[in-house]
């Protein structure tokens, strides 16, 4: 019955998405305004049926109903009910529908934080949202429908995957789904400001909190995954470039060059054309991911082609999507005049060349991602592309980015003299490189050129973003007003920069100096990795809930200071794989990581060992940018834009085409 | 989700659990000949895996395969070869890093070919705007904004 009753409520749903993108877009096309007022009663309506078909699937892993087919395949009456709530987006009809009830509660939002927009725009912007909704639901429907029915339900399900049963798998697809499709809102507002004809830089400041929140839940979500497959994995890696990675970061890297480029267009009025091209590029990357990872086509290109009714769906979806979007651009974009002068050497054109080259490096990892697939569907070969071939062509796209995500703060707009810089600010490019030689000559060593550069480079980002904020405290004459009268976006923007070389610093420190080592460890034998003595205790069988375990116990002595870690092997029992499970000893400057290999001879395991310098470092960071990002984005004009209720309804909108 | 596929379609192929079980306990000459394997078995594919490398499956054929390669490293064969003899086996599929060949010029061009044309794209922009000298905003939206920042102070 429940199930039933989730299937119809998703059938309503779809229903309030035609209403929501049907009547609204016709509306505003005519100039009607009983239709136009459509758009938020059918958004919000949609979200309550989507809210409910969820609270259905979640209901049925919560009762352990395996006459639902996805529950029987992804859940187990052993599974905690955390982890079966948590099923729900486990595999790949839930998913989706987590995907659809996110874009319901997006939409929900819209129709909430909407009141300073005029009507016509509010209209366009749900029209467009309704269609996206459409399109998931239809595909929902008719290919990847949870709530089927077995006509013989087994005794037990088949268990959630075990790599899955984590707190980190728990939220990060949540995390990554609300950014995923937080940018649908940039790339509505992108097609409603084209339909409209009035890309202008009120658009640009609509669409900012927007893309800023997206982006926000983007980064955490990208964090997290990266935090998990470091200490779930078990090989104390924390990135691989793997499709699915890749799909995730692309949408982030575009959705970077996205925030930076609407404040050009808010500030100066430029790049208006480029900031539409951006959103949509960024939303298409987003739906392209979603769906490179949810197709199958990475397993293989004829997986792909032997269940063709989701495929080809997925195929069509992206084409209306991305095509029309791009139709839509090419018919109005020449239209849009871009009337900011600036020169060559400014700020407008750094940040322009910073979009550039992120889009570059987005571009690149979309090559890298989908080139094997086409060399194989081409039937010209099987290649495969690592982490060698995106570390060559990444690095050196990225490397600039760093290096003007700081130099750029310290030019002007319109018109910028670079020996006037060069002259006030050399003292910070002194400092900087100072900073690094002696961290590197006191800690390390200075013959990693490599290391010492990035190092150079996270501390100049530091410093230009720190003087930037200083430089601005200093216009009032009490450094204690010139903190306050500062803006959350300042400061959401500090953040975020020192975040990036937060993250720098992680990445070059563990990159080069973590030490591996794998060896044969019988019960109190001991082995060392610089000051760390461990020493293994042996193991003993733990029972969990669904799994056996072989716990294994590692004392980690340092000076006098000891710490127990217990890594485990565990064996779950339905799905009769293995995990392992490393134990780790977190600190800020140093992880200490022990993971249990094969038993051995005489109660004697392998083991492998690391220390891994500043790891944390690389999520820390990635934290204080989301944490700029949500700074940025409560900033006030935002809020008293919101609560302006009138101001922009009255103003007639320009020009509606 | 990004993960929870990869995992799914992990544990579905033949003893490919993603673990760091590559722990066979190895000796080598010296550190340079342990790094040489390290890095080897790093940039080489696990054949019957979603998506691994040798240095991270658990596979049966991965341990063969770490097992080969440990040998003609300890052998004394240069990394070339040891490359040579998995690639006459099976492939430019094991390789993680694609080899220069007509069909993989534009993965390897194709990147720095788009910045090249990203920075002419910028050129040509800038001389395009130093030229033109009307006002920075329209009146419209001169306007708009007016009434947007008036809104704000209020």
């Amino acid at each position: 019955m429940i199930a039933e009753l989730g299937h119809l409520a998703l059938v309503m749903a779809l229903m309030m998405a035609l209403l929501q993108a049907g009547f609204p877009l016709a509306g505003a096309a005519g100039g009607v305004p009983l239709w136009m007022a459509v758009a938020r009663g059918a958004g919000r309506a949609q979200c309550f049926f989507l809210l409910a078909a969820f609270g259905c699937l979640a209901a049925s892993f919560a009762l352990n109903d395996f006459s639902v087919a996805y529950v029987a395949q992804h859940s187990n009456s052993a599974l905690p009910l955390y982890y079966r709530l948590s099923a729900v987006w486990g595999g790949h009809e839930g998913s989706m529908l987590l995907w659809a009830t996110i874009l319901g509660l997006w939409t929900l939002a819209v129709t909430i934080f909407s009141r300073s927009l005029t009507e016509d725009f509010v209209a366009r912007v749900l029209g467009v949202m309704g269609l996206v909704s459409i399109g998931i639901l239809l595909f929902i429907l008719l290919t990847s429908n949870p709530f089927e029915r077995l006509a013989v339900p087994p005794a037990d399900g088949n268990d959630l995957n075990p790599l899955l049963q984590d707190f980190g798998m728990t939220i990060h697809p949540p995390m990554l789904y609300m950014g995923y499709v937080g940018l649908s809102v940039a790339f509505s507002f992108a097609v409603a400001a084209l339909l409209s004809g009035s890309l202008d830089a009120a658009w640009a400041r609509w669409s900012r909190p927007w893309t800023l929140v997206a982006w926000t839940f983007l980064t955490a979500g990208i964090t997290l995954g990266s935090w998990w497959a470091y200490y779930e994995l078990g090989w104390g890696g924390w990135w691989f470039w793997d499709p699915v990675e890749n799909a995730s970061f692309m949408p982030w890297l575009v959705a970077t060059a996205l925030i930076h480029s609407l404040a050009v267009t808010e500030k100066r009025g430029a790049f208006k054309a480029w900031t539409v091209l951006l959103a949509i590029f960024a939303f298409s990357l987003s739906l392209l991911g979603t769906f490179l990872v949810r197709s199958g086509v990475l397993t293989s290109v004829h997986a792909f082609a032997t269940d063709p009714a989701r495929g080809l769906f997925i195929l069509v979806l992206l084409g209306v999507v991305i095509g029309g979007s791009l139709m839509l651009y090419g018919l109005r974009a020449p239209a849009v005049r871009d009337n900011a002068r600036y020169e060559l050497v400014s700020r407008e054109n750094l940040l322009l060349l910073n979009n550039i080259l992120l889009v570059t490096a987005a571009g690149s990892i979309l090559l890298g991602t989908l080139y094997p697939l086409v060399v194989d569907a081409l039937g010209l070969g099987k290649i495969s592309v690592g982490p060698p071939y995106f570390d060559a062509v990444f690095a050196p796209v990225m490397a600039p980015v760093f290096l003007l995500a700081g130099t750029g703060l310290l030019f002007p707009w319109r018109s910028a003299n670079l020996t006037a810089i060069a002259h006030r600010t050399r003292w910070l490019a002194l400092l900087s490189l100072a900073a690094g030689i002696v961290t590197m000559a006191v800690f390390w060593s200075l013959r990693d050129i490599k290391t010492l550069a990035t190092i150079t480079l996270a501390i100049w980002l530091v410093v230009t973003a720190g003087y930037t904020l200083w430089s601005r405290i200093r216009l009032r004459e009490h450094w204690l007003a010139g903190l306050r009268s500062q803006s959350r976006g300042v400061y959401g923007m500090t953040l975020a920069h020192a975040g990036l070389a937060v993250v720098l610093i992680g990445i070059a420190l563990s990159g080069r100096y973590t030490v591996e080592k794998t060896v044969r460890l019988a019960p109190n034998e001991t082995v060392a990795i610089g000051d760390y003595v461990f020493t293994f205790r042996g193991t003993t069988r733990v029972e969990g809930p669904n799994y056996t375990a072989s716990q294994g116990e590692f004392a980690v002595r340092s000076g006098t200071r000891e710490v127990i870690l217990k890594p485990e092997k565990r064996a779950y029992r339905v799905q009769r794989n293995t995990m392992t499970e490393a134990a780790i000893d977190p600190g800020l400057t140093r992880d200490l990581y022990v993971a249990l290999g094969e038993p051995m001879d005489n109660s004697a395991w392998s083991v492998r060992l690391y220390y891994k310098p500043f790891i944390r470092w690389i999520w820390l960071g990635g934290l204080c940018m989301a944490l700029g990002g949500v700074l940025a984005a409560s900033d006030k004009r935002y809020r008293v834009a919101a609560r302006q209720k009138a101001a922009l309804s009255a103003t007639p909108s320009s020009a509606t085409a | 989700m990004k993960h929870s596929v990869r995992a799914c379609l992990l544990v579905l192929c033949c003893g490919c659990v993603p673990v760091a079980s590559a722990t066979e306990i190895r000796t080598f000459k010296d550190t340079t000949e342990q790094l040489r394997y390290e890095q080897l078995v790093e940039e080489l594919r696990c054949l019957v895996c979603q998506n691994q490398s040798l240095a991270d499956s658990d596979a049966d054929l991965a341990r063969d395969l770490r097992d080969e390669v440990y040998q003609i490293i300890r052998s004394g064969k240069s990394d070339e070869e040891a490359v040579q003899f998995l690639v006459e086996r099976y492939g430019d599929f094991v390789l993680y890093r694609p080899p220069v060949k007509p069909i993989t010029w534009l993965l390897w061009l194709g990147p720095f070919v788009a910045l090249a044309g990203g920075l002419l794209f910028i050129r040509s922009r800038t001389r395009q705007h130093a030229a033109t000298r009307s006002p920075e905003l329209s009146a419209a939206e001169r306007e708009r904004l007016r009434q947007l920042e008036g809104d704000t102070r209020k």
